[in-house]
């Protein structure tokens, strides 16, 4: 039994903050009240006076790496990377070696998942067979296996007529297809924004319109087929408004972008700096205002981390030759509390739609609230820390964030996942 | 601290008359019979070279050498890079042979400033990836000081693929730190974004070319024919190169300069390669010049040089 104490509760389902007590018994919220007192000694008491209490997260797009790359992160240390930024469901993209594209990488996936990890892991199966843009996988299958989406993340299915069949014939097996738009023409060779910065600092660019143009082209099928189309790590403006008037007509899109598309820009990469390097690369100011009035108004619907570790020795080389990517789960709560709450006045409660109730729904997955008789899933967070993001204290097997020596408000003090304790005062339980 | 000539982008005004006017002291040497210094006696210079050079390459061995350096040069084709050693690996190995200065070349933007980050002896950059190319602009710049006797108040035309030229860049940043007035003019596929911040486009090849101090013509590479940035050489020298149609434009003071290698009848034309105002080779001798001036003050102790 665990008693949480003067909690300042947003339970997921109204808006408002109310402070009362919380009584976990085993896996569940046995009751919410306003005084409970229990005379028990075995309760576990944890007092909250001063902290928020909120539903863990929902990540659906991140990078565990397993099966074939455990020496960037597997599925064991992706899961507590994620516990540590309040993550309790995450959906790791098929991009493995091999790739998710048959129903045997995705039993193997879940499989391990159950043996190593505390939380929800759940699969995105690939479209194409071997990420390659070319035949369609097996979705049927892989569905029957566990997978919540489908996406060839990494790289974009660049034959529209394949990616029209995929919509459709995802559609069958009502999942949603997450496209990770980039006419790979117009990107190719490119190592970060087209614009100012890349012309100082003789880099090859990736145009805006390398992505702003397939999200046209998604929308577009999306309402012909009237499939669901999750455009993922959105970083232009013109996306933004793209996807507004794709709301407008009524066609069925989703949008997120991720923690570092709305607080840095390409000035990060000024140093030659490779954690800055990822794909889709950051972009300018007018692009991170866009995004955050985009989420402002729900254009955006969600926040994902695009969780991407790799390993130091392949970030510690010439700009060019190391891999996009950022780690993202440990950081993402402080960064979105930090550039949309304390700079931009972003509602709490809509933090929690953004990493908890919106993604959920786009994966068609129940909501994960705070209410007597649910799973006791929730976070204790002291949003008056200020931390800075340091290399050393990286649960990740991998240590390429972007925002190593970045100041960050907002802690998570504790970790509870189905009653368990996985996260206490700062540190892992599990 | 070791010091680095990675850029011009980092260097202010003063620093860069340091180099031109120690330069001049050492052409003076250049000049002599001798051509002998003991000033990088004991040192070991290291030239590293990823990309294909005659002159820059030959020009920093020969002014080690008139310094009295002991000069190796590691050629990436016959070196252990082909076994797969990655770069940083190499400069532990350069570390561990104990080289004093390394003089790198690299495809890669940046790579320079990857090396210095990651060693303790000193680095100058021969040119990385469309970044800079900073001993490039230096000589440019030398010569015009010496020609025109001032380095501010100039007209100057940058002609070609801006895009892909670090010594277009180089130039950019150091000729932009004195009051000069830079006008740029290509093919628009090689025009890279918001570079009228620091220079003017043109918007015809007379208007660039006209009424000038000095046009820096560059180099155009053929294999951009193949990813649609120019059309064909023919196109390409009737519109965009300095030939004989268009020389009548040019005015009879204008320093004409490149380079090099030059692509005759592509990016220039022979007649006007031959024009006595044209500085091709003068350059590449007060290349040595320059790049004598710049090991002289990557080793010494005192001063500053980034």
């Amino acid at each position: 039994m665990i008693l949480v104490k003067n909690a300042n509760l947003l339970d997921g389902i109204s808006d408002e903050i109310k402070t009362v007590d919380i009584l976990i018994v085993d896996d569940r919220v046995e009751k919410i009240s306003k005084e409970i007192d229990i005379k028990n000694p075995d309760v576990k008491i944890i007092d909250a006076n001063e902290k928020l209490v909120i539903p863990t997260l929902t990540d659906i797009h991140c990078h565990l790496r397993e099966p074939g790359f455990e020496y960037k992160e597997d599925i064991r240390s992706g899961s507590l990377s994620a516990i540590s930024g309040g993550f309790t469901t995450i959906c790791c993209m098929p991009n493995t070696k091999p790739p998710v594209d048959n129903r045997a990488i995705v039993a193997y996936i879940k499989y391990k998942s159950k043996e190593v990890s505390p939380i929800e892991v759940l699969p995105v199966g690939a479209i194409t067979k071997g990420l390659k843009g070319e035949e369609l996988a097996e979705i049927g299958f892989m569905k029957e296996e566990g997978i919540v989406a489908i996406s060839d993340d990494g790289r974009c299915v660049m034959n529209s007529n394949i990616m029209r069949n995929a919509m459709l014939y995802a559609k069958n097996f009502s999942l949603p297809v997450i496209s990770h738009c980039e006419d790979m023409n117009l990107s190719e060779g490119g190592q970060m924004n087209h614009g100012y910065i890349s012309t100082i600092l003789g880099l090859r660019g990736v145009p805006p319109e390398a992505e702003t143009i397939m999200v046209a082209r998604d929308i577009l099928i999306a309402k012909e087929t009237k499939a669901h189309i999750h455009i993922t790590h959105v970083s232009t403006r013109e996306s933004v408004e793209m996807i507004k008037k794709a709301k407008e007509w009524g066609i069925n899109v989703t949008a997120d972008t991720c923690p570092h598309y709305i607080s840095l820009t390409e000035d990060e990469v000024l140093e030659f700096n490779t954690n800055a390097k990822v794909n889709p690369p950051l972009r300018t100011c007018e692009d991170v205002e866009a995004l955050i009035d985009g989420l402002k108004e729900g254009v955006i619907d969600c926040i994902t981390t695009d969780h991407a570790p790799h390993q130091k020795d392949e970030k510690n080389v010439e700009f060019s030759l190391a891999p996009s990517g950022t780690i993202g789960f440990e950081t993402a709560l402080s960064v979105c509390w930090t550039y949309l709450v304390k700079n931009k006045g972003f509602k709490i409660a809509h933090i929690v739609k953004l990493l908890n109730n919106n993604p959920r729904k786009i994966i068609n997955l129940k909501p994960n609230i705070i209410k007597e008789g649910h799973a006791a899933n929730l976070l204790i967070l002291d949003p008056n820390k200020e931390w800075i993001v340091n290399e050393n204290e990286i649960i990740s097997k991998s240590k390429n964030s972007i925002f190593i020596g970045k100041k960050l408000w907002l802690s998570i003090d504790t970790v509870i996942y189905n009653g368990k304790i996985l996260k206490e005062e700062g540190v892992l339980n599990c | 601290m070791a010091k680095h000539l990675l850029g011009l982008k980092e260097l202010s005004k003063d620093e860069i008359l340091k180099i031109l006017n120690l330069a001049r002291d050492m052409k003076v040497i250049l000049k002599s019979e001798t051509k002998k210094t003991p000033h990088l006696q004991g040192y070991s210079v290291v030239t590293l070279f990823y990309e294909n050079s005659t002159r820059t390459r030959t020009s920093f061995e020969l002014a080690a050498k008139f310094m009295s350096a002991n000069t190796t040069s590691i050629s990436v084709q016959t070196s252990s890079v082909q076994k797969g050693e990655s770069l940083l690996d190499t400069i532990r190995t350069l570390e561990a042979l104990k080289t004093d200065v390394l003089i790198i070349r690299h495809s890669i933007s940046g790579a320079s400033h990857y090396v210095a980050k990651n060693c303790s002896f000193s680095v100058i950059n021969a040119g990385d990836g469309m970044n800079e190319h900073p001993t490039q602009a230096l000589l440019d710049m030398f010569t015009i000081k010496e020609r025109l006797g001032r380095l501010e108040n100039l007209k100057i035309a940058i002609i070609g693929d801006i895009y892909h030229s670090r010594v277009a860049r180089s130039n950019i940043w150091g000729l932009g730190k004195f009051e000069n007035e830079i006008t740029i003019y290509g093919p628009l596929t090689l025009i890279p974004p918001y570079i009228e911040k620091h220079v003017k486009i043109a918007t015809s090849f007379k208007e660039a070319i006209s009424d000038k101090d000095v046009i820096i013509d560059l180099r155009i590479q053929l294999e951009r024919q193949k990813k649609g940035f120019i059309t064909s050489k023919y196109e390409y020298y009737k519109y965009f190169g300095l030939n004989d149609d268009i020389k009548d434009v040019i005015n009879e003071r204008t320093l004409i300069m490149h380079p090099g290698p030059v692509n005759r009848g592509v990016e220039i034309s022979s007649e006007i390669m031959n024009l006595p105002n044209c500085t091709i080779e003068e350059q590449v001798t007060n290349g040595i010049a320059v790049r004598m001036a710049v090991l002289y003050l990557c080793t010494r102790k005192e001063g500053t040089l980034i």
